[in-house]
């Protein structure tokens, strides 16, 4: 194992972090703070209690799963791309790391990224609405397999993006209207039941089913499937990564 | 002597059929610098590429000090470093970090004198902690061997070292090139300049459509290389080559007015002025005088044209 070799990649994209903080940080956490204020105070305190839960507390681990995603995407995706894009993934693709390494070091930064961001936001949200942890185990169990899994994805739209426009497709045209629908700001459970069958192809619901869960008890669907759903998730992802390293798919000539 | 790399029958096709390495075989000795020579397109790239781990031969074996690169590819790519053609070097970060990163990704401990040694030797070190966003190409292309050198490898690729930079900083190169070797780093580069694979090369090896077309020392093909020619422009028409000349390798232009002499830089004997001299005393008056020094790129074909006519 090289583990220089993981850590020189861990901390650079880290580094890149640091240098852009007010995209990386700064930006994630003004507009989160925004949902809280509209949807949270504004139009939240008409609205009727969703099991038991008020409703600006009900969409925190909605709003936390909506910062995660796109951010673990995004990322990611842009932290392999980059090297892509300049040239300078020859000094990757010479260096003697493994797949896994370079998998570890990449999708490693990129979900730290965002584990630090979903942590912030749960602080911010202190400042507008009133909240408990039930399991806070499980809350950080779910926080970290959620970023590492969609910092995953994020890794292999990189390898297989050709441009910027194809890099920002995903996020933007489908895992932020999939997170939206995905029970975020809502309960399924308050969907008509044809609309509630279809929602449930939604991968997201799972995911935010089960970190609501550990924050309030109640969920969805059963916290068993939505722990399923997330090694299914890492499973595929982490194969289609493996078969382009293999292959050298985008990356080797 | 085991060499240092061994490249044994590396054939590359690539998807759209285009093959870039047909055959090509070649060892390379421990503490040699070889300059691989060969026109744009030729494989110079794919080969080093190749043996770097970033192309995907299609048939052959690479071993680099015994180690076969796919089966020890740790092995085999902690030994190597690649200064790629492209000025391809993450802009945002310092110098510093760069090279830090580098040699950690290619598994080294820390060791901040090593790299501050390099950096001064490379006269980067009033930079090091400049943004690389700022540096000038010349300093940029300093960087990329820095980074290709943090690791402390035993085996140095040089892809188009000196391409687009000033004629200082080649020299500078040039010396940097030499102290490596004095180290015991073995050099492989390739180049379009001719003087510059004659002015450090032990070795010189010329490729041409995925071909190995020749390996010789370099003082053998630099003879070959070196050849020039020499036009007299006549005052009068001549019509058959006076005996005196006749060991000379020497022929008439189709209009009789001009005498056309090839002959080699290095071989004093054969030289311009004895030829002159013969002249004035067969009283063959001349208006003017011209030289050409075959191109590089006119070497290259001829070579191929015998290749060809050799397999004929």
């Amino acid at each position: 194992m090289n583990g220089y070799g993981i850590k020189a990649i861990y901390f650079f994209e880290l580094a890149r972090t640091w240098r852009t903080l007010m995209q990386s940080i700064a930006s994630p956490v003004l507009s989160t703070s925004l949902y809280f204020i509209v949807f949270g105070s504004a139009i939240g305190s008409r609205i009727v209690e969703i099991d038991g839960i008020g409703y600006g507390a009900f969409i925190i681990p909605g709003l936390i799963m909506l910062t995660i995603l796109t951010e673990s995407t995004s990322n990611a995706s842009f932290g392999i791309y980059m090297p892509k894009f300049t040239g300078t993934i020859y000094e990757i693709l010479s260096a003697p790391v493994s797949t896994l390494e370079i998998v570890i070091g990449y999708v490693g930064a990129a979900a730290t990224k965002s584990i630090i961001l979903g942590i912030i936001i749960l602080a911010t949200a202190r400042f507008f609405v009133d909240y408990s942890i039930e399991h806070p185990f499980w809350m950080l169990g779910f926080l970290v397999l959620t970023s590492l899994t969609f910092s995953l994805l994020g890794f292999l739209i990189g390898i297989w993006a050709n441009s910027f426009e194809q890099l920002q497709i995903i996020p933007m045209m489908v895992i932020t209207p999939l997170t939206f629908l995905g029970g975020s700001f809502y309960s399924i459970t308050m969907l008509p039941e044809f609309w509630q069958k279809v929602t449930l192809l939604n991968p997201v619901v799972y995911l935010v089913s089960g970190f609501r869960w550990s924050f309030y008890g109640s969920a969805d669907v059963h916290v068993g499937i939505s722990l399923g759903m997330i090694a299914v998730f890492i499973t595929l992802f982490a194969g289609i990564i493996a078969w382009m390293f293999k292959t050298g798919y985008k990356i080797k000539s | 002597m085991q060499p240092i790399i061994a490249i044994e029958n590396i054939q590359k096709t690539y998807k759209s059929g285009f093959k870039a390495l047909n055959g090509v075989s070649l060892t390379i000795q421990p503490g040699e610098i070889f300059a691989l020579l060969g026109p744009n397109g030729a494989g110079k790239t794919t080969l080093i590429g190749t043996v770097c781990g970033l192309v995907r031969p299609s048939g052959g074996r690479i071993t680099v000090d015994g180690l076969d690169i796919h089966d020890n590819y740790r092995e085999v790519r902690q030994r190597i470093g690649l200064v790629p053609q492209e000025l391809a070097v993450s802009m945002f970060e310092s110098v510093w970090d760069t090279v830090k990163f580098s040699r950690g990704l290619f598994g080294c401990k820390p060791n901040d004198d090593y790299l501050a040694e390099l950096l001064k030797n490379l006269s980067l070190w009033e930079k090091k902690d400049t943004n690389i966003m700022a540096l000038s190409g010349g300093m940029k292309r300093r960087v990329l061997i820095a980074k290709a050198l943090a690791h402390e490898p035993r085996v140095l690729f040089l892809d188009e070292p000196t391409a687009g930079v000033d004629v200082e900083l080649r020299r500078d190169m040039w010396s940097m090139i030499r102290k490596l070797r004095e180290q015991g780093v073995t050099i492989i580069l390739t180049t379009h300049y001719i003087e510059e694979a004659e002015d450090m090369a032990d070795r010189i090896g010329v490729i041409s459509k995925g071909e190995i077309i020749l390996v010789e020392q370099k003082h053998d093909l630099m003879q070959q290389l070196g050849k020039k020619t020499l036009t007299v422009h006549l005052a009068e028409p001549l019509d058959k080559i006076p005996e005196l000349l006749a060991n000379y390798d020497i022929s008439i232009s189709d209009d009789s007015l001009s005498l056309i002499y090839q002959y080699s830089t290095a071989d004093q004997q054969d030289g311009v002025a004895p030829l002159l001299e013969k002249l004035a005393s067969l009283n063959i008056g001349y208006q003017d005088l011209s030289t050409k020094q075959s191109s590089l790129e006119e070497i290259f074909v001829s070579l191929v044209a015998e290749k060809v006519e050799a397999a004929q």
